[in-house]
């Protein structure tokens, strides 16, 4: 009886003042739904920690060793009600939990109410979006992403802007080692494995500011592998696209030919 | 009823009279003593890293111009690490230093002077021949301007990624003459001369890197002087 009274007061409080500032936040449908997730695992998971917590307090309370000589406790019976309530009850957690994540993953990333999970799905995802998908090449190296555009001349940039409402496909790869692109307002967290080519999706639903960081431990300068992207209107991405194509044209001119990913063949010293 | 090996083990530790244990002080003394070792060796790791990084050099202003002078070099030929690849700066008094911390004033022109020894390496991503960030989007190799530099004879770049500073450096030719064995290197060694200048912004800490992988011997060329501040990064300090 404490513990359902404690529990409901807890995930009150959960509700009024964790999951308004949830992470991450809904600036793409797909960041919307993982907060959702997020919101609802933290309804589930806060009883059970208060469960926890309250029968730690009563274990203290209750099963205190008394003064005088040691002495075995009573011995301990199963409690099939108890046992089998347990089983079912976890499990279900774990079976909604299951089928709301696949759910997640498998819905189409298109512009108008699909999202996609946001995580990395590999070089082919289990569902593509409809239409013509702005594709951005994340390319991680030690201690940078830069970004290419394959649609738009493989202009390759330092800085990442993105058009406000068009769904980005995101082709994520390194040239060296491990790293793990993290845009984390977009809801996008997918690895960049040297050779590979691991697909996101993700639609901007207003204009502003996102960060991206590498999330996977990679070297000395890791922890500055940090920048903030842009989401501009429309007009303002396509006025965008066109300054940086010319100002790198001559560093374009250089660039391998587009590939999904690039092998990290020895340089002429390193190997 | 059958007594089992468990009940007997439990009934022995049970039967173990209270003064056999362990008294309190005793407990006290060891976590004391455990606690105090293990923030011993904490103590150790952080002063012994904050120690092992190179000095800070201060830069020369004049007239609004901060002038910062760099040698590159295949090898530094000294301990402890005679063979990795690393940058030289002059000091204040015109002496090369070993250190990659180098400190300027914000907002201000920066004018870099790099004297390049190293061969080239080639760049893993061409995209980095191209200067960028610098003042008036050029740089001069040997008093020439060059707007983008061939990937294949890049043998480093200065890259500053929080100022969007980046700058490849030529390599000179593997069949050059006169080529720098011991550092410092001299004006008489084959060598390029690089310049730029960029401006620096508000106070703060920037980290400066490499982006070709230079660390011979190691694989793919990522470890050793690319991983460690004082070799091929390091820190501008604006102030």
């Amino acid at each position: 009886m404490i513990w359902i009274v404690l529990a409901i007061v807890a995930d009150v409080l959960v509700v009024f003042l964790v999951d308004p500032h949830m992470p991450p936040g809904r600036f793409t449908k797909a960041a919307s739904n993982q907060t959702e997730i997020n919101n609802l695992l933290a309804l589930i998971m806060t009883p059970i920690g208060v469960g926890v917590l309250t029968f730690l307090v009563y274990a203290l309370v209750c099963f205190r060793q008394p003064p005088g000589p040691l002495q075995d406790g009573p011995p301990i019976r199963g409690h099939r009600r108890l046992q089998t309530g347990w089983v079912g009850l976890t499990t279900a957690i774990v079976l909604v939990l299951a089928i709301l994540g696949t759910a997640e993953l498998i819905e189409t990333p298109n512009s108008r109410a699909g999202a996609g999970a946001g995580g990395g799905q590999g070089p082919t995802p289990i569902s593509s979006p409809a239409g013509n998908p702005l594709q951005v090449q994340v390319i991680a190296q030690q201690w940078q992403f830069t970004y290419r555009f394959p649609q738009y001349g493989g202009v390759e940039t330092f800085s990442l802007a993105l058009p406000v409402g068009r769904t980005v496909e995101f082709h994520v790869t390194s040239i060296d080692v491990i790293h793990s692109f993290w845009a984390y307002q977009l809801g996008v967290k997918a690895d960049a494995v040297p050779g590979a080519d691991n697909i996101a999706f993700a639609t901007p639903r207003k204009p502003g500011l996102f960060e991206i960081r590498c999330a996977e431990l990679c070297g000395l300068w890791h922890g500055y592998m940090y920048s903030r992207g842009h989401v501009l209107p429309a007009a303002g991405w396509r006025r965008w696209i066109a300054r940086v194509q010319k100002a790198n044209a001559p560093a374009t001119h250089y660039l391998p030919k587009y590939a999904k990913a690039y092998y990290p063949a020895p340089t002429q010293r390193g190997g | 009823m059958r007594l089992t090996a468990l009940d007997a083990a439990s009934s022995m530790a049970t039967a173990q009279p209270e003064g056999g244990s362990i008294s309190r002080s005793t407990r006290i003394l060891c976590t004391l003593g455990g606690t105090a070792v293990v923030a011993a060796l904490v103590a150790w790791y952080v002063v012994g890293y904050a120690i092992s990084l190179p000095p800070t050099v201060p830069q020369a202003s004049a007239a609004g111009v901060t002038n910062i002078t760099v040698q590159t070099v295949a090898s530094y030929g000294r301990a402890p690490h005679p063979d990795w690849v690393s940058y030289l700066v002059k000091n204040e008094q015109g002496q090369w230093v070993h250190s990659t911390i180098w400190k300027v004033p914000a907002h201000s022109l920066v004018r870099v002077t790099v004297y390049q020894y190293d061969g080239d390496s080639g760049l893993r991503n061409p995209f980095l021949g191209q200067p960028r960030g610098i003042v008036g989007g050029t740089m001069t190799v040997n008093g020439k301007p060059l707007h983008v530099l061939d990937p294949d004879d890049a043998s480093h770049t200065f890259t500053i990624p929080d100022l969007g500073v980046s700058v490849p450096l030529e390599g000179v030719a593997d069949d050059a003459p006169n080529q720098c064995a011991v550092t410092p290197c001299t004006m008489a060694q084959a060598h390029n001369t690089i310049v730029f200048e960029f401006k620096t912004g508000k106070p703060g800490l920037h980290r400066w890197q490499c982006f070709v992988p230079c660390a011979a011997g190691w694989i793919y060329g990522f470890g050793g002087p690319m991983q460690t501040v004082g070799w091929m990064d390091g820190f501008l300090k604006v102030v």
